[in-house]
């Protein structure tokens, strides 16, 4: 199996979705001919066509709703943000139109949409460009929201998401696009809403998606060496639709719960989360569940201290020796 | 009044019962909102109501003009559209009750009516909001190689809103088919139109290179005579514009607004007298000899009894069920069979 970047996974999904389906098009800001501001779409314009690959002027809001329209119609837009962050600008388009009109329309009408694009600090870019909006998306009902930590789950939850039925928001990373990974070139889809056991552990399960997945492999290695402690680190993988039934499985496993995740933690996924699990598995908890979060404040620009606000791997195993001690 | 439009070609390819039909379409609005005031005075119908009275010919007239490829979306003042595009007075009576037979099931209420069979695409609440919508449908439109239009309706309040010149750029950029229809009735709620809005409203598409232009649209005759060219030109060239048409609503913003801190009673009957647009489309016809005064008499009986009964229906149809809160929120939740992802949809 040949070893692609986490970007080559997602061109390789879109290529073969352009193929498969005529109606999937490709826009967003500089995906054609500049090929893509993280170079995800490098190639494509020229395999294409102008048609299925469209450069958008900067206009979030306009082209997201735009979209958001081509799909009532039964086109299936990828729609490229630059940056997650800037779906401010579109907020209205993707939370009152796409996640909403079928609700209002008492389910006549659907949106296959998808809107991908990296949201993740770390890349010392301030507070305008690094934010993580799967809690504020998982919100709404009516919306999936989707976070791949590795280039084979990067393609194969793409390609479902491009045939998903409802609007899809993928959030990618930008430090993990030049990840290698093994990436079998034959057609295979990973269904929504399933998450992976990503390392098995006995001691405590560490719950986490999206980069701190990458992050807490890394601290469970050293937990496993230097302190003899074994961390099964779970990949949610899609926050909504949430595979619950994982999530109970491992705690039945190991009785201890770490989430570790890239948001602020006010009303982060991580409290849902442990909402959920104190309330469906209390009795298989051997001690309270604890939290990993970005430090509570905008992202600061200062590059040393970046690395300090975010989830990392020495601040995940202090958390964890933390619970176990 | 001006006279001619009767014989422009759009209007002259009309047959004696193409007018009444016309006619009768624009009572049976103005004759079905009445009847949901009345509703909603009795505490029938919650939250906003947003009446079309007075701008009937708008509707009418543009939504007349439509082919099987052409698309209509507008704002939150959408029950004319709707009416206009042939839905029935039943399911949009009985959505404003909120009941399960209502044509989004209660769950849309009076700003969100849709009949995506009939091309109609809603029904929005937010002022603008619906604007890229109208132009992605007519991107899609034209992916697909289909020589339809869509008609985006906006109001003059909506003219300032950042979405709608974004949409703007995209339509003349593309060279997409579709018609801005700024319908101005002369207030954003309470606002009037030299207190909000520098300049002329659809002389801005010449910042974007796009073709336009602005009528009265108290006229229907007129109305199609306008419109008719800009839709051919969608089609047939793919081509955007932006019209406005200047018409004038007899009642608030929404009917629980006050409606006397900004404009003067007599501003309203002045305009009703002179240009309410079923009167002014009814004293045509009859100068035609296509409508007679018993035939008025009749389709005003036959709408208020149309209305009544929608009203009737709204009453004895059930509410929706709490059990029905989860439905058409996901595609694959209602669509169970052919769900390919696992995991919770729904959180307690």
């Amino acid at each position: 199996m040949p070893a692609i970047q986490y970007r080559e996974a997602i061109r390789a999904a879109l290529a073969d979705e352009l193929t498969r389906d005529p109606n999937v098009v490709v826009l967003g800001e500089e995906v054609a001919q500049f090929h893509g501001a993280y170079k995800v779409t490098e190639g494509l314009l020229e395999k294409f066509g102008p048609k299925r690959i469209v450069d958008t002027p900067i206009s979030e809001a306009g082209f997201i709703g735009m979209g958001i329209g081509a799909s009532m119609l039964g086109i299936r837009p990828v729609m490229e943000l630059m940056f997650w962050s800037f779906y401010s600008v579109a907020f209205d388009q993707i939370l009152n139109n796409a996640a909403n009109v079928r609700y209002m329309s008492g389910g006549q009408i659907h949106c296959p949409i998808v809107i991908r694009g990296p949201a993740n600090g770390g890349t010392n870019v301030g507070a305008t460009h690094s934010l993580t909006p799967e809690n504020v998306l998982a919100h709404h009902p009516g919306v999936k929201v989707v976070v791949p930590s590795t280039p084979y789950d990067a393609k194969g939850l793409l390609k479902s998401a491009i045939r998903d039925n409802d609007p899809v928001m993928f959030l990618e990373n930008t430090i993990l696009y030049g990840d290698r990974g093994e990436v079998p070139d034959e057609e295979y889809l990973i269904p929504l809403g399933k998450a992976d056991v990503k390392r098995e552990g006995t001691d405590l399960t560490i719950v986490t998606y999206g980069r701190p997945v990458i992050q807490s492999l890394a601290a469970a290695h050293l937990l496993q060496e230097e302190h003899n402690i074994s961390a099964e680190v779970l990949d949610l993988r899609t926050i909504r639709p949430l595979d619950m039934d994982a999530v109970l499985a491992s705690v039945r496993k190991t009785h201890r719960v770490l989430v570790v995740e890239e948001q602020r933690p006010f009303c982060g996924v991580g409290a849902q989360l442990a909402y959920m699990i104190q309330n469906e598995a209390f009795d298989e908890l051997d001690a309270p569940i604890a939290r990993l979060c970005t430090v509570d404040s905008p992202a600061i620009y200062s590059p040393p201290v970046e690395i300090e606000q975010l989830p990392n791997p020495q601040r995940i195993l202090r958390a964890a020796i933390g619970m176990l001690s | 009044m001006k006279p001619g439009f009767a014989a422009a070609p759009a209007n002259a390819a009309l047959t004696a019962e193409g007018k009444v039909a016309l006619y009768r379409l624009m009572v049976r609005i103005r004759r079905f909102e009445e009847r949901s005031l009345r509703a909603y005075q009795a505490k029938k119908i919650g939250g906003f109501l947003h009446l079309y009275i007075g701008q009937e010919a708008v509707a009418v007239g543009c939504c007349s003009l439509m082919g099987k490829d052409d698309h209509v979306i507008t704002a939150y003042r959408d029950h004319g559209h709707a009416l206009a595009v042939g839905m029935e007075m039943n399911p949009l009576m009985a959505e404003l009750y909120g009941k399960a037979t209502g044509c989004s099931k209660g769950k849309g209420g009076s700003m969100h009516f849709f009949d995506p069979a009939r091309n109609y695409w809603g029904g929005h609440g937010v002022v603008g909001g619906q604007v890229p919508l109208g132009v992605g449908l007519a991107y899609g439109l034209k992916y697909k190689g289909l020589k339809g239009a869509c008609m985006t309706f906006l109001g003059d309040g909506a003219v300032n809103q950042g979405s709608v010149h974004e949409s703007y750029n995209l339509a003349a950029l593309w060279d997409l088919p579709v018609i801005f229809v700024i319908e101005n009735n002369g207030y954003s709620m309470g606002t009037s139109q030299a207190r909000s809005s520098a300049g002329e409203l659809a002389r801005r598409a010449e910042g974007y290179g796009m073709a336009w232009g602005s009528c009265d649209a108290h006229d229907l005759y007129e109305v199609r005579a306008f419109m008719s060219g800009f839709l051919e030109r969608a089609r047939e060239q793919s081509k955007p514009a932006v019209v406005e048409l200047r018409t004038y609503r007899y009642r608030g913003h929404s009917v629980a607004d006050p409606d006397n801190t900004y404009r003067a009673k007599a501003e309203i009957e002045e305009y009703r007298r002179t240009k309410d647009p079923i009167q002014v489309f009814q004293n045509l016809l009859l100068s035609e000899k296509v409508l007679s005064d018993a035939l008025v008499e009749k389709i005003d009986s036959e709408a208020r009894a149309e209305a009544e009964l929608s009203a009737e229906f709204a009453e004895a149809s059930p509410f929706p069920d709490a059990s029905d809160l989860q439905k058409d929120v996901y595609w694959e939740a209602d669509n169970p069979s052919e769900r390919k992802s696992g995991g919770r949809l729904f959180f307690d």
